[in-house]
């Protein structure tokens, strides 16, 4: 395969009409897989149709802002997340090892995957692309207030901060901390606070001013 | 096996650059690599273990220069290639050229949403938890060639339990062809200035998901 490997310098994109090198050999892949009978394009197509419009964070919101206005759910989840989330109803099916982790004013949570990218895919979609990349990657469990200040999110001296390293199948999702000025708010309106990187632990729930009325 | 892929704690890749209203994929067939990953986890072709031992084993500075989803096709050619489900003449030609070896059903679209449910990894225990929530433990001092889940740098290292997950396939075992094996899993958190040193944030602490035979009572 090492003739294969080197220099790639034009993966990243469709240029024009112009086939990438990728393009052609993912091509390829798909063409063989298929002939060969192990997978179907229909079937295919469903997936990326899936990740492209159906599993997002919005999913995770949700379950935030349940957390946020149902004491009973919040104990549930931080028990036992897999099965609240299941419970919802609103996500079709919730793997097992699911983890939620919740913020306070003492503790700041933070999930990285330091060996390769675990995410969890039901609840937050596909995983952005810095989260997989090496700065996040080697600096988050070092110098989490480093990163954060790359998100222009800058916490206390003294509010403890806690890395996750996603170091096998269990899958952490942060519960941010409720931002002051809305009680009263539907779970709909909230969930419109709470951003993917809240839930990751790069930054923080909107403030209700944040938000375009 | 101490690869680039086992970054935490590396200096030197700059900032965390965020992508505003960042697309699900950037082209189109990182979302087709995406999908045939899936679809060929489906047919029981691989373990998640064994995609990601591919990826560790790719020469390094391929796996720093590669973007995500070449990673993934990079390494699913050599896994498909390894385990005979294509050639090297059929990635050369382009198409099939051999009878396809046997699999289970394939993904079909009318099952994609429970095809892409995610597989539980839990496991019947073969003897009881070692550790207990509050007990200390250190991680071990090791450096297999071959796929493992213990970062370097924690390594040697004096932590607490914090939680139990339960018996889980063992990712190390199961990339040497060995089987699931299973074993223990536990939150283990660590203190920041045990793991970086005295100039460590004080209010910094790391945990890492640590199976049983990563630790030893301390």
């Amino acid at each position: 395969m090492a003739d294969h490997e080197h220099d790639h310098h034009d993966h990243h994109g469709d240029h024009g009409s112009e086939l990438s090198e990728a393009q052609l050999r993912v091509r390829a892949l798909e063409t063989i897989l298929t002939e060969k009978g192990y997978v179907d394009p229909a079937a295919l197509d469903a997936i990326v149709e899936t990740y492209e419009t159906r599993i997002g964070p919005r999913n995770g919101a949700l379950v935030v802002a349940r957390a946020w206005n149902d004491p009973v759910f919040r104990q549930a989840l931080l028990e036992d997340a897999s099965k609240a989330v299941a419970a919802l109803g609103h996500i079709s099916r919730v793997g097992d090892h699911l983890v939620a982790v919740e913020n306070t004013p003492r503790r700041h949570n933070m999930i990285v995957c330091t060996l390769c990218s675990c995410y969890p895919w039901e609840v937050l979609g596909l995983p952005p692309i810095w989260y997989k990349s090496a700065p996040y990657r080697s600096r988050a469990v070092k110098d989490p207030r480093g990163v954060l200040a790359d998100f222009n999110v800058e916490l206390p001296k003294d509010t403890e901060i806690r890395v996750w390293d996603s170091t096998a199948e269990t899958r952490f999702l942060v519960l941010p901390m409720r931002p002051e000025g809305t009680e009263g708010w539907s779970e709909e309106r909230l969930a419109d606070l709470v951003t993917r990187d809240s839930m990751i632990g790069t930054g923080l729930a909107r403030k209700p001013g944040e938000i375009a009325q | 096996m101490n690869g680039v892929h086992d970054m935490g704690g590396m200096d030197g890749f700059g900032k965390v650059r965020p992508e505003p209203n960042e697309p699900p994929f950037h082209a189109t067939w990182e979302g087709r690599v995406l999908a045939m990953q899936r679809a060929m986890g489906y047919v029981g072709a691989w373990h998640i273990d064994d995609t990601r031992f591919a990826q560790e084993t790719l020469p390094p500075q391929v796996y720093l220069a590669a973007s995500y989803y070449w990673r993934w096709t990079l390494a699913m050619e050599r896994n498909l290639l390894k385990r005979g489900y294509v050639t090297a003449e059929e990635l050369a030609a382009g198409h099939a050229l051999r009878p396809a070896k046997p699999v289970k059903e394939k993904l079909t679209r009318d099952v994609v949403q429970q095809g892409l449910a995610r597989n539980s990894f839990f496991r019947p225990q073969q003897a009881p938890a070692r550790f207990k929530p509050g007990d200390r433990v250190r991680t071990r001092n090791f450096h297999p060639q071959t796929h493992t889940r213990l970062p370097r740098y924690a390594r040697d290292k004096l932590g607490v339990v914090e939680l139990n997950h339960g018996c889980h396939a063992y990712p190390d075992s199961v990339a040497a062809g060995r089987g699931d094996d299973p074993q223990w899993l536990y939150t283990v958190v660590f203190d920041g200035r045990e793991i970086w040193g005295p100039e460590s944030d004080p209010a910094l602490t790391v945990s890492i998901d640590a199976f049983e035979p990563y630790l030893e009572p301390a």
